[in-house]
């Protein structure tokens, strides 16, 4: 069993922008093909504000829903952009999935992260199929809570979500965007992977790397 | 091999651009206290007016803060270079310009957007500030004519900025003002052409690629895809070609007036422009529609993309008057 503390989650923001700061290029040159090439720096910026932010507080004395929160709000005045929204209330659902906790154990990091995907689709209103963020986080999060049930640890639980959304990302080559900048593209975004997909497995695999490793 | 530009640090050109904007035009623009990505006319907001918030990424110039003056918007929230601002200057801009009246927001309709405003419009609710949103969507090239909520705005935001800015300047009811918007929306369509792609500071990449010999009809101020790429054709046959979709939407009447806008995307010169405005009034004047007004120049640019965009505004009385309303702004004056 996992014991994950708010300076976990603050390892865990260090993680995932350090991650998408090394992806960044990929992810800007994927959105040059269908969209308008600065995914990549948004998410880069996005994070590393969430890593400043939540490294700037006492992780002592911080809860993870207070942790959660700050990262979230950096994240979103940092970029705005579609990211922000998307993220900083992946996060706020995150936080008050964890509210009152001090610590998280697995089925508790689970049910943030669950969260954090509910968050994102509640805020795009994107279901999956339609060529976005969702088609990585949608079958992670389903992923990760049917590996819970089945008697799986959080490493098994995150390492399933990770192969789901890569999946999930993969398999948005095969569609024509319906939400978001490329959705305006019709046929023409087939055979694409789509970027914000493409980004969510990278941050997916930083968490899992992060919480477990 | 990196693109190049004047820049001092690509993660510091839009705040650093903000600085050379304010020292340029200190009679018309101020940024708020502590919120530098909020920037308001001095002239223009008051008491019992329906204020008139704007904004999107940067990489527009002029749009969207250049429009920011008396009779015109009232203020501009600053996103970076093509990425939504978030909510937090977008409300600010809200509340400085708040008369009591409700507050009009206006831009362009991406999703990134929808969202930030959208979240500011839910947080200004809460201070007792209702706003209202009006989504720009001429493209004509981004969606389906019956999907017409779906498409893009682009470079005419300017006219239908301009004539909400008028409808709120002349303190009609926030009913009104948001009418007229709607309506200015509905009587505008844009066409585009994008000839080379732009790069974003940060990465100093082309973020498309193009031919030496290509064009692509219909792209996107951000380099989004557009609907056909071709072979590079005479200035004639690319303004027929652009005119010829949006004259199919709009399907003016003989007698019917127009205002004109030819933009730069960037880097497009004045002469071309001008090239293609000979063509627009040689087929206007062909189909007996009437040019009340023109404008050309850099009005919506994608950095310094090459590439242009015609708009048509197609007038009313109503349209007419508010178009000629003068405003005072810090990067456009009219009347």
């Amino acid at each position: 069993m996992t014991t994950i503390d708010s300076a976990r989650l603050a390892g865990m923001f260090a993680a995932i922008a350090a991650a998408v700061s090394a992806d960044r290029d990929r992810l800007c040159a994927l959105d040059g093909i269908i969209g308008d090439a600065d995914h990549g720096i948004a998410m880069d910026l996005g994070f590393s504000a969430a890593r400043d932010a939540v490294a700037a507080l006492d992780a002592a004395a911080t809860d993870p829903t207070t942790l959660l929160n700050t990262a979230a709000k950096s994240f979103l005045n940092a970029v705005g952009a579609s990211s922000g929204p998307l993220y900083a209330t992946a996060f706020m659902r995150g936080a008050a999935a964890v509210k009152g906790k001090t610590t998280l154990d697995d089925a508790d990091a689970v049910a943030m992260f669950q969260a954090m995907a509910k968050g994102i689709q509640d805020r795009g209103k994107a279901e999956p199929g339609e060529k976005t963020m969702m088609d990585a986080w949608a079958p992670a999060a389903q992923a990760a809570g049917e590996a819970l049930a089945s008697g799986k640890g959080l490493a098994d639980s995150l390492g399933a979500a990770v192969q789901a959304a890569k999946a999930g990302a993969e398999a948005t080559k095969a569609m024509i965007a319906a939400k978001g900048r490329a959705s305006r593209l019709g046929e023409r975004s087939l055979g694409h992977m789509d970027p914000g997909a493409a980004s969510a497995v990278t941050v997916i695999e930083a968490m899992r790397v992060a919480l477990t490793g | 091999m990196q693109t190049k530009k004047i820049i001092n640090d690509g993660n510091r050109a839009v705040d650093e651009m903000l600085e050379g904007i304010l020292a340029a035009h200190p009679r018309h623009l101020k940024s708020i206290d502590g919120s530098s990505r909020s920037i308001i006319a001095r002239d223009g907001p008051r008491q019992g007016k329906v204020g008139l918030v704007i904004g999107g990424g940067s990489g527009h110039e002029p749009s969207f803060l250049g429009f920011v003056g008396k009779g015109l918007a009232d203020a501009a929230a600053i996103g970076n270079v093509f990425a939504s601002p978030p909510p937090d200057p977008i409300l600010e801009c809200a509340k400085a310009v708040s008369g009591g009246a409700g507050v009009l927001f206006m831009y362009g309709n991406y999703a990134g957007d929808v969202m930030n405003f959208d979240m500011a419009a839910e947080m200004a609710d809460m201070d007792d500030i209702e706003v209202r949103t009006v989504l720009s969507t001429d493209d004509v090239a981004s969606a389906p004519r019956d999907q017409r909520h779906k498409r893009r705005g682009v470079a005419g935001n300017f006219f239908i900025f301009k004539a909400a800015g008028a409808a709120c300047d002349r303190m009609l009811s926030f009913d009104e003002c948001e009418r007229i918007a709607g309506k200015a929306n509905d009587h505008t369509f844009t066409m585009g052409v994008a000839l080379s792609p732009c790069s974003l500071p940060q990465t100093r990449r082309p973020n498309f690629e193009i031919g030496p010999d290509e064009m692509e009809i219909g792209m996107g101020i951000h380099g989004e895809p557009g609907i056909a790429r071709g072979k590079l054709k005479t200035a004639d046959e690319i303004t027929d070609e652009m005119l010829d979709r949006i004259l199919d939407e709009m399907a003016p009447a003989r007698g019917d007036k127009v205002a004109v806008l030819v933009n730069s995307l960037g880097s497009t010169p004045l002469m071309e422009l001008y090239i293609m405005n000979r063509r627009v009034k040689r087929r206007l004047d062909d189909i007996g529609v009437s040019i009340h007004a023109t404008w050309v120049g850099n009005y919506c640019t994608s950095l310094e993309m090459a590439g242009a965009s015609i708009t048509l505004h197609r007038l009313d009385g109503e349209l007419q008057t508010m178009l000629d309303h003068p405003c005072d702004c810090a990067m456009f004056r009219a009347g």
